[in-house]
């Protein structure tokens, strides 16, 4: 178990430096000028030389790529003299736009993201879960092929379409839901539900079909498995075989997928937050995008990246601990 | 429809024609699901309205970017006259508040551009995905190892978070060329993978080795003796990639990095219409409503398709 994490950390730390030096050539060989960029539009020639020689921007790209690195790791103190700044541990440089800390800016909407992510995935496994289970047990029945077109049809509609449905019907047409706005959850819990309720509503069903599908799958195929046949045999009820014998391994590939999707999630759900103008990390994204503010798209990309990677690893390693064949491979 | 030719007539039939190819069967067996021909309907239809685009404006009068100031109100922020949108016997479907584009050429403009960027970032894939998924797993070893890493890293890319980067960054290229181009970078590992575990299990029928011990080349081998038979797995990723790569053309396009103005998009139209919602929701139910049919479309034909193809599925 112990080799195999550390093979693992290995892969990791490798593919992380991999994302990093991509994300780091995408951003700083092409065109744009970040010297040019962070100094304004009205500023002399001279002063965006300095800017750049402060930057550091006159190194070779591969110094560039060390310090960039080194900086998150042990913070970097930026521009000289009077201007010197110290930028302290996960330093990911500062905004353009706001001039703020990029990784302050990242974890003041990261409890944004969180909400939506948990609030939705707690719908969408309640769906999803229920629907499979109800189709497997019913299989080949109309229940199970309704429900399985159903799953095709959520699995097709666009969250856009979701979205402005759900604002149309509940907010503009009958009022019944305030707009939504986020009100932070240890201020007002019953708000912040409230106000969260069309974006989990949105992104759970997007996703719960996937999850229908899949435990849908998984339960056959376990029902079919000689212990479920064993557990009858000795005459269990059908309700407690499937509850106890059936449902418990046919989940594992569910929370698979679970681990998967909440890490994808924390680091922002750039269409969603955009659609219901949540201020969580992907519209921070979404923002500094369209104000070309590099430094945030560069910090949102790479801790993206980290979130995603870690929660593969949390995943498989959480996997491997319970199944150990999982270890060999 | 011819399949209700009675059951009686089959063996007599059968003797003396030659055994059906498996393609003419498994035609034959998805002629019989209506759900895979609601959907193949569903995609003729979308791809026949984005080839027809320019003699359907001609008909109904309006390309899509003329713009029609008569048709709305510009007392009331420039949202359409009359109901629905602005329904009308000159905009069939309406107009778009604003510059009153007509939304009828607009949906068939954007018809083509979101089938030809699916469309041709899929066949990028597949080609790519198939080279490579083929070599890894036909060669093994070495080259097996350099390319499986390289997939694994590219998958754990966040997909998503790096198109919009990519396409960010680079301003004055061809938009839907870089959209294609960027869009396949992210998927063709998927299909890759599955190529490549397929040819691994190919690799060892009796019918390779015997042609391995018959002294032909490895490329005679994998043109001749894999890939025709890996044809049906193809497919059917293919058909179920295609709506995912609609959903991204227009996700990168709603959020502003995609196609660009004044090519007529739909994820744009989305874009624009969310600001109207409450008071035009027809504008953003037209461009919705085309998305969601064209990927329910491919859903439903690559759901049938796979189960009809699929070796391991439902010959039987």
């Amino acid at each position: 178990m112990i080799g195999y994490l550390i093979r693992r950390l290995a892969g990791i730390a490798l593919t992380l430096l991999v994302i990093c030096a991509v994300t780091f050539t995408i951003f700083y060989l092409l065109p744009s000028d970040p010297a040019q960029a962070f100094c304004g539009k009205d500023c002399t020639p001279d002063r965006v030389a300095e800017v750049r020689r402060q930057m550091g921007l006159n190194a070779p790209l591969i110094v560039q790529f060390g310090r960039y690195v080194l900086a998150i790791f042990a913070g970097r103190t930026m521009g000289t003299g009077s201007y010197a700044v110290h930028c302290d541990f996960p330093c990911f440089g500062y905004s353009f736009q706001t001039g703020l800390p990029v990784w302050n800016m990242i974890t003041d909407r990261l409890s944004v993201s969180i909400s939506l992510a948990i609030g939705s995935a707690v719908l969408w496994l309640g769906m999803g879960l229920l629907t499979g289970v109800v189709s497997a047990l019913r299989k080949n029945s109309w229940v199970d092929r309704t429900l399985m077109i159903g799953t095709i049809g959520a699995a097709a509609m666009p969250v856009y379409f979701t979205a402005m449905l759900l604002l149309y019907f509940f907010c503009a047409q009958t009022n019944l839901i305030p707009y939504p706005r986020y009100v932070d959850f240890t201020a007002d819990p019953l708000a912040w539900s409230q106000n969260m309720l069309l974006p989990w509503l949105t992104l759970a069903l997007a996703t719960a079909a996937m999850y229908a599908r899949m435990t849908r799958s998984s339960v056959i195929e376990t029902l079919g498995e000689p212990f479920v046949r064993t557990a009858r045999a000795k005459g269990l009820r059908e309700r407690r075989v499937v509850s106890k014998h059936g449902l418990r391994p046919a989940l594992t590939p569910v929370v698979t997928m679970l681990g998967m999707d909440l890490g994808g999630l924390l680091a922002g759900a750039v269409i969603t937050e955009q659609l219901f103008g949540l201020p969580g990390v992907g519209k921070l994204f979404a923002d500094a995008l369209h104000k070309s503010d590099q430094p945030v798209v560069m910090g949102v990309t790479l801790v993206a990246s980290f979130f995603i990677v870690t929660s593969n690893l949390v995943v498989d390693v959480l996997y491997a601990w319970i199944d150990p064949r999982a270890r060999l491979s | 429809m011819t399949t209700t030719v009675p059951a009686v007539q089959e063996p007599t039939e059968r003797q003396g024609q030659v055994p059906a190819s498996p393609w003419r069967s498994a035609w034959r067996r998805l002629r019989r699901r209506p759900i895979a021909l609601v959907g193949l309907g569903l995609i003729v239809f979308f791809v026949l309205a984005a080839l027809l685009a320019p003699v359907l404006t001609a008909i109904s009068g309006h390309g899509p970017t003329d713009t029609d100031k008569l048709a709305v109100d510009r007392f009331l922020g420039g949202l359409p006259k009359g109901s629905l949108g602005g329904v009308s016997s000159q905009h069939w479907l309406g107009v778009e508040p604003g510059l009153g584009h007509d939304i009828f050429a607009r949906l068939l403009y954007g018809a083509q551009i979101s089938l030809l960027v699916a469309f041709s970032a899929a066949l990028l894939i597949t080609v790519v995905g198939v080279a490579l998924g083929v070599t890894a797993g036909y060669f093994g070893g070495k080259v097996d190892m350099v390319i499986s890493r390289f997939m694994d890293i590219m998958m754990s890319f966040p997909s998503l978070i790096f198109m919009i980067a990519l396409l960010s960054v680079a301003k004055d290229v061809n938009r839907v060329l870089l959209l294609i181009i960027v869009m396949s970078l992210f998927t063709w590992p998927y299909i890759a993978r599955v190529i490549r575990g397929q040819t691994i299990s190919l690799k060892h029928r009796e019918y390779v080795e015997a042609a391995r011990a018959g002294g032909t080349s490895s490329t005679r081998i994998v043109l001749t003796e894999i890939l025709p038979n890996l044809t049906s797995t193809i497919i059917v990723y293919i058909t179920l990639a295609i709506p995912g790569l609609i959903g991204s053309e227009a996700g990168l396009t709603y959020l502003g990095v995609g196609v660009q103005p004044p090519t007529p998009s739909w994820g744009q139209m989305i874009a624009d219409s969310e600001l109207y919602y409450k008071l035009d929701p027809m504008f953003f139910v037209l461009p919705c409503a085309c998305l969601f049919l064209v990927v329910l479309g491919f859903t439903l034909l690559g759901d049938a398709l796979r189960d009809v193809l699929d070796p391991k599925g439902g010959n039987g």
